[in-house]
């Protein structure tokens, strides 16, 4: 039986991670073509590092990125806390809400925003409404529910009284939060951040639908090279990006498993 | 007695049209350790909530130094609470989290320097500073907790069964450290227990409440002597009640027999309680006794033993030092001292019979006690 469950586990790691492989031993392969392996080579990467195109679009994939996560974890934070403060049949029926764009098919999401942005830009006389703020607006959209349900367990925990003991020692409600809440969510924030981030980064069905010709993020265009047969400096750019986006969950994990046992350490001193 | 600093008038608080606190009245003198004591669910955390300014009352007035404070935010009141569980800043060590109110404050770093190593000696905590919160024990946590909110010197402190989570040692010896503290700072203390025993010793005075309304205020002797209603005879302590009738002043009928009291004021064959504390009643030989009864069940308590004895079908809680078996008949004598007589009240009947009397079930309701509120 035991045996069995190991090769079960690899069986699944090896259906979960064989295209990485295949994706990353091809990066470093000195053949034209993935089915022949000549030899080991890096001139994939001083390609791609010396491409024009490729890296001014990363950075564009990468600002969009930073700068929806930051906007989606600000927006996100405060709408936590006032889900929070609600009456628990209002709270639940706002947390599904909230929840739509999360659930909601990507295709259906991008297709809608760019009907609204089309809409708003005939309405407001704008030529070119598709923009980097119409990507920014469908990325921030589709974060914001990460973030959410990243810091409501960690509002949930929390001692209630905290906040009022802040109070109780002169802070305003504001301050309260800047003292005292925001240490106790911040393992939240940051997997909500990460999430956000990646998410962003990863993201391909809704940007392609409201992106403009001014601004086009990598996985866009990377779609639009897989219609001609693929140069293998993409390989080292997906290896490339596979890598960050793994660091970055093992962060989030880690994060995550901190802020538990920091919980754990205080419940089990608590009951003293 | 000292002056008075807050009165709560026709205090009523209400949640989803449920009545939690009915037309409270009472005052609180400056430099006063006052209790407010009741079982789950009597109303004395939501007063005591409400003083703090974290709940706003439904109707009536919270007045503090004579003005109305209803909707002044806590923060801007000169009152702090130790709260129930502590609510110590996880974040914090011991030095920054008696140092939080300061800081709000923005008092000069040399002052905050001096106040809190200050208090860290009067909550006996020195050389504790660096330490972080979640390396105490909670004995200690509730010393930081009373240091924090002390440290901001309040005219009042308000204090949520704060002892609740310590265990039986600890919690006398805090008990002790508690009223020294408030003796040395002359702060008023506002004290939310369910426990009688806690309140009997630290409180100058204990106001029993329950189901909202207030039952009693009085001195812990006044609360324990002269029990105003079944409710708070059975609450404080242990007592036997029984229906009784006032044939006139000083005079008292039940079990069929007159017995001389000390109680007066009453109307002519006004029918009454009559409480009896189980530490009053003298023991003698059958034939000398004013009652005869079996006794049914012994239990050795330590310092005594709790005989539960058969009145004609009424069973009476009696302590005693001397063992007597079960099945042993004895006689019982009742001084004009020991008998209390209270006016008939709505808790008539609930209390005060020993018939379905177990040492465990007691234990039982306390630990139930704890896990609410």
């Amino acid at each position: 039986m035991k045996r069995l469950n190991k090769v079960y586990t690899i069986l699944i790691f090896l259906f979960l991670y064989l295209p990485m492989v295949v994706l990353i031993v091809a990066s470093f392969n000195t053949g034209k073509d993935i089915t022949d392996f000549e030899g080991f080579t890096l001139s994939r990467y001083s390609e791609l590092f010396h491409d024009r195109t490729l890296l001014p679009l990363l950075m564009n994939s990468l600002k969009v990125a930073l700068i929806s996560s930051i906007i989606a974890t600000v927006m996100g934070t405060a709408a936590a806390i006032g889900i929070r403060k609600m009456s628990p049949k209002i709270r639940s029926f706002v947390l599904g809400v909230t929840n739509i764009p999360m659930t909601n098919p990507d295709i259906v999401t991008g297709v809608s925003l760019s009907l609204l942005f089309t809409f708003l830009g005939v309405l407001l006389r704008i030529e070119e409404v598709l923009t980097f703020w119409t990507l920014l607006i469908a990325h921030v959209t589709f974060n914001l529910p990460y973030v959410i349900l990243n810091i409501m367990p960690k509002l949930n925990q929390m001692d209630p009284a905290l906040q009022e003991a802040a109070m109780d020692l002169g802070c305003t409600p504001m301050k309260a939060f800047f003292k005292v809440t925001i240490h106790e969510i911040m393992p939240g924030i940051i997997s909500g951040a990460i999430m956000a981030f990646t998410m962003s980064l990863d993201d391909f069905v809704i940007s392609y639908f409201v992106y403009g010709p001014s601004f086009i993020t990598l996985p866009v265009e990377i779609y639009n090279y897989t219609k001609k047969p693929l140069q293998p400096k993409i390989y080292a750019l997906f290896t490339l990006l596979f890598v960050l986006i793994f660091v970055m969950m093992v962060l989030m994990n880690i994060f995550q498993a901190r802020g538990e046992k920091r919980k754990t350490d205080q419940r089990g001193r608590g009951t003293i | 007695m000292s002056k008075e600093l807050i009165r709560l008038r026709n205090l009523v608080m209400e949640f989803d049209g449920e009545r939690i606190l009915d037309d409270i009245n009472l005052y609180f003198n400056d430099h006063e350790f006052l209790t407010l004591l009741g079982p789950s669910g009597c109303g004395k955390t939501t007063t005591l909530r409400i003083i703090g300014g974290f709940l706003t009352p439904t109707a009536g007035d919270v007045l503090f130094d004579g003005a109305r404070i209803n909707d002044v935010p806590p923060y801007k009141r000169q009152i702090n609470t130790v709260f129930q569980r502590y609510a110590l800043f996880p974040h914090l060590d011991v030095y920054e989290n008696i140092a939080f109110g300061l800081r709000i404050s923005k008092l000069p770093k040399d002052e905050i320097d001096r106040r809190v190593m200050e208090m860290l000696e009067v909550v006996s905590l020195k050389g504790y500073e660096n330490r972080k919160i979640t390396s105490l024990s909670g004995g200690q946590q509730q010393r930081v907790a009373i240091a924090r909110a002390l440290v901001n010197r309040p005219k009042v402190l308000l204090l949520d069964e704060p002892l609740g989570a310590l265990d039986l040692r600890l919690r006398k010896d805090m008990q002790n450290e508690l009223k020294r503290i408030q003796q040395a700072m002359g702060i008023t203390f506002i004290y939310v227990t369910h426990d009688q025993e806690e309140a009997l010793a630290m409180s100058d005075t204990i106001v029993v409440m329950d189901k909202g309304r207030i039952q009693q205020i009085g001195t812990p002797e006044d609360i324990y002597n002269e029990p105003k209603n079944a409710f708070v005879a059975d609450f404080i302590g242990e007592s036997n009640i029984l229906d009784g009738i006032m044939l006139e002043d000083f005079r008292v009928k039940f079990f069929g027999r007159v017995f001389t009291c000390v109680d007066k004021g009453f109307k002519t064959n006004e029918p009454v309680d009559v409480v009896i504390r189980p530490e009053d009643i003298d023991i003698v030989a059958p034939e000398q006794g004013h009652l005869t009864g079996t006794v049914t069940s012994v239990t050795f308590k330590g310092l005594n033993y709790d005989i539960i004895v058969d009145f004609k079908g009424f069973k009476w809680l009696i302590q005693t030092t001397d063992f007597h078996p079960v099945d042993a008949t004895i006689g019982i004598r009742l001084n004009p001292e020991d008998i209390h007589v209270m006016k008939k009240s709505e808790y008539s009947g609930m209390f005060g019979d020993y018939s379905s009397y177990s040492a465990e079930y007691d234990e039982l309701t306390e630990d139930a006690d704890d896990e609410e509120e």
